[in-house]
């Protein structure tokens, strides 16, 4: 029987591993330095934890892994992770219910089934929470601990999109669609479909007004909504708050000086999203994004808190950055190669490598089979006088050597 | 995919067939769409020798296509074979099929033409008495709505539709008409289409989906294969025939069985159910016949027990007792839920549901020692193996896994991991198991009485996994007060002496 990876799931090469430990280590230290703790939450969460905000689109659900567990005759099912966000939410409900603001970030990874099985089934994401702020200055903090991190990442050719929850959902309401009606369209959007909207809007020739240029153009600057509020008036007059509030974070954007671009059609996948989505794009990829989700955690049965956050997604970050131009290349290691016999050769081989380690040095005591790719020295244990005899092969030298001291002189030397 | 253990059933392949459709396979349905199918091919001059109703043959042989492999299987079954590629072509039920895609909807699989027989709408249904008889009721619930059917995918993509935020779906064998109000909030129900009338009280929350037949065909087969001289034989000679059920279509569907007003009882029992009321489980089908002699044994007198007209509630002798028929099949998970306190069941369905919950609450109370079966792993005679480690030997170094089909999923499953089968694939079969061996299985788990069947298709017993009895099953971690134990100690201890005094 040939062992067979499973369909959809990916292993992660130790190049690849390098890449994802280096995307992880610049994402921490960012977020730490903005204040932000790291936790962590269960791979297996209940699927009403999911179900309950009714706020994930029935072609998510329908792709979410669930089962029974071995004690799930109830028919309660659990599912293993589809998002990141929910269970943070979930674990600020349990254990952290008073905390304000509570700044949280993780490394997760999230599973959604996707049928082809040629995509990863099996996807990470960096994320960050900010519960408890509400303003418009919260959501700026996050773009721009974001940015920082794709800025330290030295990814190039980064677009940042904004789009606006409410705004969104007070431009369907408009639309007189019927309880049933609403929803699918709403979904539909949520599923990445955004021309619904403007479709929906040649029913509603006033509202066409706005709605086309708000869909087909695309602004940089607040001077966009501005001009587009402007034209509110009469029965559209109810659409002013949600406009408001958009230009509010915008401003604050701008004032920071970061470049941006108004597109209502930025993305999917913001389900629970109240207020302003961003989305992030480097090299055309989509790498990222976030929003305000203020309604999330009251209907989660926690208190009316506000939160925002948002996720950098690992694997796509991955393609993008270049491992070599972000950190040096390990130093150079030595080999250690001592005879079998007499016995107590071998653990002197052993002390060695932990005197070499402390000091700093890459060492390993060989085992057989191929030499490591990045070997500069080599140290013999012959078992006889001299104690130790070595190779520098860059060098070409040898040399003979009686303690581990004149090893770590000449090694510095 | 080849099998090579079975290279003889590959080597038609190999002589040149006059007919071109030697090497294709049909999965035909058994029970409702029988006799319409056969009807069908028979009009496409098939001449299916042994597809007929009451047969016991699974392999019908056709006049007209010699080559062609037809197996008779459980509707249910049918869209997972063509699916899986071991039938190049299927007759079922859409709902069946649908069942099959909302939750696999890459499944490899075409629909193929609408046959305009066996029609029928799936309803969601509540009880006229309980809180959720309207959409808009079920869609504002913040408690746990529990969904009860054999349609168990279709049921939970109704509920993600709804958006329902806390739910949970019992996957049935039969009998979900008789679940809600107290076992179940809904139940997704099959029924005629235009009737509005259903059994035990029940009104339509929302229609789901509505069926007929379907021809249905492997994608692969489909995009492959020359599948022409049965595809004509359908639609040019059997055409005037599918033509006159599409005109048939109205009028001619009788509604269900209308309760009369004595069996629309949902309100009735619901108001005089107190906590002291003691939940009893009796088994529909041809575990009803043991059951009613060992009640008369025991002095129980019964009342619509079997019932004529489909009432579930039948009513006895036994005070402060309520009474609901439903599958042995789905008694131990409604015994785990606390629906019912005591049921009447088999040990074979207590084990798996055992195997399934390793710590579930469902504990066997009293052996009624009737009904005795063996559970027995099974393969084909044509196999050297005398046992399951010479069945392991034979696949030993094979590049394949070992099939094994059952009922009993997870005793099947169980057995398989206890033996080392290696990388096998459990196959849930919904009846008629012995059909699938050799072509579609490799091992059965079956239960069997006398073994005949098992010979009679050429099948060998090699392993007997354990004896099953008709047995009362209860929650044993169940709080009841005072009168509720004093209630159901006392049913058991009528029982017991029925069983010792037999």
């Amino acid at each position: 029987m040939r062992a067979q990876r499973c369909k959809g799931t990916k292993d992660l090469s130790p190049e690849e591993m390098k890449s994802f430990r280096l995307i992880e280590k610049v994402f921490s230290d960012s977020c730490q330095r903005w204040g932000y703790e790291e936790v962590r939450t269960p791979t297996l969460e209940y699927l009403h934890l999911f179900t309950a905000t009714g706020t994930l689109t029935p072609s998510r659900l329908n792709k979410v892994y669930s089962f029974l567990d071995w004690d799930g005759w109830s028919g309660e099912r659990v599912v293993l992770r589809p998002d990141g966000t929910i269970p943070i939410a979930r674990l600020y409900i349990d254990t952290m219910a008073g905390k304000k603001p509570a700044k949280l970030f993780y490394i997760t990874n999230v599973f959604s089934f996707e049928e082809t099985g040629k995509e990863t089934r099996e996807r990470w994401q960096c994320g960050a929470e900010l519960i408890g702020a509400g303003s418009s200055v919260a959501d700026a903090e996050l773009v721009i601990v974001a940015l920082e991190v794709l800025r330290k990442l030295k990814l190039e050719d980064i677009e940042l999109r904004l789009s606006h929850s409410g705004l969104i959902k007070a431009l369907l309401e408009k639309l007189k669609l019927s309880p049933g009606e609403q929803h699918r369209v709403f979904d539909q959007i949520l599923d990445g479909n955004a021309e619904v909207l403007a479709e929906a809007g040649t029913r509603n020739p006033e509202l066409g007004r706005i709605l086309k240029p708000l869909i087909d153009l695309k602004g940089k600057s607040s001077g966009f909504l501005r001009n587009l509020r402007a034209l509110c008036q009469g029965d559209l007059a109810g659409l002013k708050p949600a406009f408001d509030n958009f230009i509010d974070v915008v401003d604050t954007l701008e004032a920071i000086g970061i470049r941006f671009q108004i597109d209502m059609a930025a993305g999917r996948g913001f389900e629970y999203y109240t207020g302003m989505i961003f989305q992030l794009f480097a090299g055309g990829q989509h790498i990222g994004g976030g929003g305000r989700y203020d309604a999330l955690i009251p209907l989660m049965g926690g208190r009316d808190i506000p939160a925002s956050g948002f996720a950098l997604y690992l694997d796509h970050l991955m393609n993008q950055i270049k491992p070599d131009t972000l950190a040096s290349p390990p130093g150079p290691a030595i080999l250690i190669k001592a005879r079998t016999r007499p016995a107590g050769i071998l653990p002197e081989a052993f002390r060695l490598a932990d005197r070499l380690h402390k000091a700093g040095y890459t060492a390993e005591v060989y085992l057989g089979g191929q030499e490591p790719a990045n070997l500069r020295w080599k140290i013999e244990l012959p078992g006889k006088a001299p104690q130790f005899i070595l190779t520098d092969k860059v060098n070409d030298k040898k040399c003979e050597l009686k303690t581990v001291r004149e090893i770590l002189a000449l090694l510095k030397g | 995919m080849k099998h090579p253990l079975w290279p003889h059933d590959n080597q038609r392949g190999f002589i040149e067939g006059t007919v071109k459709t030697d090497n294709l396979k049909i999965a035909l349905p058994k029970g409702r769409l029988l006799a319409e199918t056969a009807d069908l091919l028979q009009t496409a001059g098939w001449g299916l020798n042994t597809y007929h109703e009451g047969t016991r043959a699974y392999r019908p042989k056709s006049e007209m296509f010699p080559g062609l492999l037809a197996k008779v299987f459980h509707e249910k079954d049918v869209p997972i074979q063509v699916a899986v590629g071991n039938y190049d072509l299927g007759i079922c039920g859409l709902d069946w099929i649908q069942e099959l895609l909302v939750k696999y909807p890459s499944s490899a699989l075409v629909k193929l033409r609408d046959l305009g027989f066996g029609k029928g709408t799936l309803f969601m249904l509540a009880s006229q008495s309980g809180g959720l008889s309207t959409l808009a009721a079920i869609r504002a619930s913040r408690e746990r709505v529990r969904l009860a059917s054999e349609y168990p995918n279709l049921a939970e993509s109704f509920a993600l539709e709804q958006r329902l935020r806390q739910f949970s779906v019992f996957p049935l064998w039969g009998a979900a008409d008789g679940y809600p109000p107290e076992s179940a909030d809904l139940a997704l129900i099959a029924g005629s289409t235009g009737t509005g009338a259903f059994n035990h009280g029940l009104v339509p929350v929302s229609p789901v989906l509505s069926f007929s037949a379907y021809l249905i065909a492997n994608k692969n087969s489909w995009e492959s294969k020359d599948l022409s001289a049965l595809l004509h034989s359908i639609e040019d000679t059997a055409g005037p025939w599918l033509a006159g059920k599409r005109r048939q279509d109205e009028g001619k569907f009788a509604p269900v069985t209308v309760a009369n007003e004595r069996n629309v009882t949902g309100k009735r029992h619901t108001s005089v159910a107190t906590e002291s009321m003691v939940w009893l489980a009796l088994p529909d089908g041809h575990q009803q016949k043991p059951t009613i002699e060992l009640l008369k044994r025991a002095g129980i007198k019964m009342d619509d027990y079997p019932s004529a007209t489909g009432n579930r509630r039948p009513t006895s002798s036994l005070p402060g007792v309520m009474i609901k028929v439903i599958r042995p099949q789905d008694m131990p998970l409604q015994v785990a839920n606390g629906n019912f306190d005591l049921a009447l069941t088999g040990r074979d369905w207590l084990t798996e549901h055992l195997g399934q919950f390793p710590s579930s609450p469902v504990t066997e109370l009293l052996d009624l020692k009737s009904g005795r079966v063996r559970i027995v792993a099974v393969i084909s005679n044509d196999l050297s193996a005398a046992d399951i480690d010479g069945l392991k030997e034979l696949y030993a170094g094979q590049d394949i896994s070992i099939r094994v089909a059952s009922e009993y999923v997870n005793i099947a499953d169980k057995y398989a991991r206890d033996n080392h089968l290696g990388a096998y694939r459990v196959i849930p079969t919904w009846g008629a198991t012995e059909a699938f061996l050799p072509e579609d299985a490799d091992l059965l788990i079956e239960n069997t009485e006398t073994g005949q069947t098992i010979a009679r298709h050429n099948l060998k017993i090699i392993d007997t996994l354990f004896e099953s009895t008709a047995c009362l099953i209860g929650n044993k971690d169940s709080v009841a007060g005072a009168t509720k134990s004093q209630r159901i100690k006392s049913i058991i201890k009528i029982l017991r002496a029925a069983v010792e005094n037999v």
